[in-house]
C-alpha cells in the first residue's frame, strides 16, 4: 500500500533533485573544505554556492547564513547565544505556542535568572501584541516568536512584531521552521536579527539547518574549537546536507507559488469536504492568516491516536494534538493555549501537506475518513444518539 | 509508532461487545473527556447468576478501545465474584502485555468493572468512588487509588505510577505526595518480606546470604536515612557477626556519628538481618 504522505510539518520526503545534488559528495568529493589542496578547496566552493542558495530563498547575504545541524540547533543557538552575548538578568520573551526547541531553552534560561514572559495567543492563534509590547517595556530583551505554527500553520504578523522589538530595543529571533519555503520571506524588508530554518521540512534530509544572523547581531557560539562557518558554528562543515539543502532551497524558492495557489486549493478542499462530511468537526485556528499546506480540524467525542492508528490502517499519514500522542499526557499545548475545548484537543489531527501532494490522495482522503470518524463514534460514549 | 502487540491491534479494529444494554444489572463509568479517556461498561445477569452479556463504549487510544473489549470478552460468563476478581494486570496479560505508558488503560478497565459491580450491589450511581484525599488533581486520582495500584503491581518509580494511574502526569505539583505513598508501600513490602522471611526461614544463614542481606539492608534501609542529612555509609568487611563500616560525607567526623552507628545502623541490621550483629566503624 502507498502512503499517502499529509505529515509534512512533521518532516517531508527527499526530493529526487536533492539527493541527485548531494551524492557527488558521498562517492568522490569527499575531501575536507579547509584542506589546503585542491581536493579539499574544490568541495569549499560547494559550500559557498549553497550558502548562496539558502540566502536568496530569504534575500539574506550569504555571509549571514550559519548552517546547524538542525532547527532545533538553530533555535538553541540564536536563543542561549544571543542571552549569553548580552549578560545576564535579560527578559526573555517568547509565546504559549512555540516548538519545544525554543521554550526549552527560554525556560531553561528563565531557571537561570533571566526574567521569562510567555505570550498568550488568542482562540484563533493569534498572537497577544498588548501583552507583548507590556513585556517589551519591562526593559532590554532577547524575544523569539515563531512566524508560522507547526501546528495550527497560523501565522503571526512577524513584520510588526520585529518592528515593535526593535523600536524597544530588543534583539529578535524568529523560528521560522515551517514558514520558510511555504511563504515569501524578505529578511531585507523584515527587521529580524535572527532566524531558524530546518531542511527537512523544505524537501531536504534530516540533520541539517540554517540560523540567519543578520550582521552586528551580538551571538556567542557555543560550539567552539573551529573556525568554520566563520568561528560561530565549530566542527567541520556536513559537506553532502549542505549542498542538498542548498538545492531544496532552490527548488523551495520556486515552488512558492504553486504553494501559495495549488497546495492551497488542494487544503481547502479537504478542509470543505470533512467540514460537509464529519458533523461536529471545526478548524482550529485562523483561517485567513494560515500556512497553504497546513489543516488542523477537530473531530469531537473521540480521540486522536485512535483516528491515527485507523488511518494508517487505510495508507494515511498525519498526526494529532491529543495526549496520547504527545509523548506525555497532557494534549498539545498549542491548542490548550487557544481555549480549545478539551472536547475538541483530544480529536485534533493535522494535516499538512507538500508540493508531492495530488489531487487524487486528498479525494481518498476525504472519502476515507468519514467512515474512521463514524465508527470510531459508535464506540465513544460522549456521542449524543438521536 | 506504540509497540501494540498484535491482539491489542485486533481488539481495536475489531472492538467486541461495542454498544448499551436496555436496563442493565449494573453500570460503571471512569474518565471524561478532559482528561483524554473514559469508559462506560454495563452488564447484565443471567437466571444463573453469570454475567450474560456486557456491553461497553470507550473514548480514547487505541489501547483504552482494546482494553475495554478484551475486558468484557474476559468477565462475559463469570459470576459478580469472579469478575470482582480480576485485575488490571490480567486485562494486560489477555492482550499480551501493553507498553508500559499505557497501563492506565488497564486500570481504567478494571475502575470502571468495580463501579459496574459496586452500581449492581448497591445502587450506586457515583462516576467513580473518590474515596480518600485527591492526590492529583488533574486527572482526580485518590491516594487509595494511587495505594492499591502501587501495591496490586509492585510499583516502584514515580514514572511507574504515572503511566499506571496518570497521577502526577498534568502539572506535576503532586509528585513529593506521590513520593511519599511509594515510600510508605516500600517499607511495608521490606515488612512483609521480612515477616514471611522470619517464618519461613530459619535464622541460620550462610556467610553469602549474611552478607547479601546486610548489603541490601544498608542500601535499602540505611543509605536513604543518612542521605536526608548528606552523609552515606560503606561496607568495608565482615567478619563474624561484626560488622566493619566507615560512614562518608557528612557523617564522617560528625560529632554524633557514634549514636548514628549504633542507633541507626546497628539497630537495622540487627531487626533485618541477625540480633547478634555488631557494629564498628573502620577509620581509615
Amino acid at each position: 500500500m502507498k502512503t499517502i504522505y499529509l505529515d509534512n510539518n512533521a518532516t517531508s520526503a527527499v526530493a529526487p533533485e536533492v539527493i541527485e545534488a548531494m551524492m557527488p559528495f558521498l562517492h568522490d568529493q569527499w575531501g575536507n573544505p579547509s584542506s589546503m589542496h585542491a581536493f579539499g578547496g574544490e568541495v569549499k566552493k560547494h559550500i559557498d554556492r549553497a550558502r548562496s542558495q539558502v540566502a536568496e530563498l530569504i534575500h539574506a547575504d550569504p555571509s549571514e547564513i550559519i548552517f546547524t545541524s538542525c532547527g532545533t540547533e538553530s533555535d538553541n543557538m540564536a536563543i542561549r547565544g544571543a542571552a549569553e552575548a548580552l549578560g545576564p538578568r535579560y527578559n526573555i520573551i517568547t509565546t504559549r505556542v512555540e516548538h519545544p526547541a525554543v521554550l526549552g531553552p527560554c525556560r531553561y534560561l528563565g531557571e537561570r535568572g533571566h526574567r521569562l514572559h510567555e505570550i498568550g495567543v488568542d482562540s484563533a492563534g493569534q498572537l497577544d501584541v498588548v501583552q507583548l509590547g507590556e513585556a517589551l517595556r519591562d526593559g532590554p530583551a532577547v524575544v523569539s516568536v515563531m512566524w508560522a505554527n507547526n501546528e495550527t500553520g497560523v501565522i503571526f504578523p512577524i513584520p510588526e512584531i520585529a518592528a515593535m522589538v526593535k523600536a524597544a530595543g530588543g534583539v529578535m529571533h524568529t523560528d521560522a521552521v515551517q514558514a520558510v519555503g511555504k511563504m515569501p520571506i524578505d529578511v531585507r524588508k523584515i527587521p529580524v536579527d535572527m532566524l531558524s530554518l530546518s531542511g527537512h521540512k523544505i524537501h531536504a534530509p534530516k540533520g541539517i539547518g540554517v540560523l540567519y544572523v543578520r550582521k552586528g547581531t551580538r551571538l556567542q557560539p557555543f560550539m567552539l574549537g573551529g573556525h568554520q562557518e566563520d568561528s560561530r558554528r565549530a566542527g567541520t562543515e556536513n559537506v553532502p546536507y549542505i549542498v542538498g539543502l542548498g538545492r531544496a532551497a532552490e527548488l523551495a524558492g520556486a515552488s512558492i507559488g504553486r504553494e501559495m495557489t495549488v497546495i492551497a486549493a488542494l487544503r481547502d478542499r479537504l478542509e470543505a469536504g470533512f467540514l460537509a462530511t464529519c458533523p461536529d468537526s471545526r478548524v482550529n485556528g485562523d483561517r485567513v492568516n494560515r500556512l497553504p499546506n497546513t489543516l488542523n480540524i477537530s473531530f469531537e467525542y473521540i480521540e486522536g491516536e485512535s483516528i491515527l492508528y485507523m488511518m494508517s490502517d487505510v495508507g494515511i499519514a498525519a498526526s494529532s494534538g491529543s495526549a496520547c500522542t504527545s509523548g506525555s499526557l497532557e494534549p498539545s499545548h498549542v491548542l490548550r493555549a487557544m481555549g480549545v475545548p478539551f472536547t475538541a484537543v483530544h480529536g485534533s489531527v493535522r494535516f499538512s501537506l507538500s508540493r508531492f501532494t495530488t489531487a487524487e490522495e486528498i479525494e481518498y482522503t476525504l472519502k476515507s475518513l468519514p467512515p474512521i470518524i463514524a465508527k470510531l463514534r459508535a464506540i465513544s460514549p460522549f456521542v449524543k444518539k438521536t | 509508532m506504540w509497540d501494540y502487540t498484535g491482539k491489542v491491534m485486533d481488539h481495536f479494529r475489531n472492538p467486541r461487545n461495542v454498544g448499551v444494554i436496555e436496563k442493565p444489572d449494573g453500570v460503571g463509568e471512569v474518565g471524561s473527556l478532559a482528561c483524554g479517556d473514559a469508559l462506560r461498561l454495563m452488564f447484565k445477569l443471567g437466571a444463573d447468576g453469570r454475567i450474560a452479556d456486557v456491553k461497553f463504549q470507550t473514548f480514547g487510544c487505541a489501547s483504552a478501545i482494546a482494553s475495554s473489549s478484551a475486558l468484557t470478552e474476559m468477565i462475559k460468563g463469570m459470576t459478580v465474584e469472579e469478575a470482582g476478581k480480576v485485575t488490571n494486570q490480567d486485562i494486560a496479560e489477555f492482550l499480551g502485555g501493553l507498553p508500559e505508558q499505557k497501563m492506565h488503560c488497564s486500570v481504567m478497565g478494571r475502575e470502571a468493572l468495580e463501579a459496574a459491580i459496586e452500581n449492581y450491589r448497591s445502587g450506586s450511581t457515583e462516576k467513580k468512588i473518590l474515596a480518600g484525599k485527591v492526590v492529583c488533581n488533574c486527572f482526580g486520582v485518590t491516594a487509595e487509588e494511587i495505594e492499591r495500584v502501587v501495591r496490586e503491581n509492585g510499583l516502584s518509580t514515580l514514572e511507574q505510577v504515572t503511566n499506571y494511574t496518570k497521577a502526577g502526569g498534568g502539572c506535576g505539583k503532586c509528585k513529593p505526595d506521590i513520593e511519599t505513598i511509594l515510600e510508605k508501600a516500600r517499607v511495608e513490602r521490606l515488612e512483609a518480606e521480612h515477616k514471611a522471611g522470619a517464618k519461613t526461614a530459619p535464622k541460620k544463614l550462610t556467610v553469602i546470604e549474611k552478607i547479601r542481606l546486610i548489603e541490601q539492608t544498608i542500601e535499602r534501609e540505611i543509605r536513604p536515612l543518612l542521605k536526608r542529612d548528606g552523609g552515606d555509609i560503606e561496607l568495608i568487611d565482615v567478619d563474624g557477626n561484626r560488622v566493619k563500616v566507615a560512614l562518608r560525607g557528612m557523617c564522617a567526623g560528625c560529632q554524633v556519628a557514634h549514636f548514628t552507628l549504633k542507633d541507626v545502623v546497628e539497630v537495622k541490621l540487627r531487626e533485618f538481618v541477625s540480633s547478634e550483629l555488631t557494629v564498628e566503624e573502620v577509620r581509615e
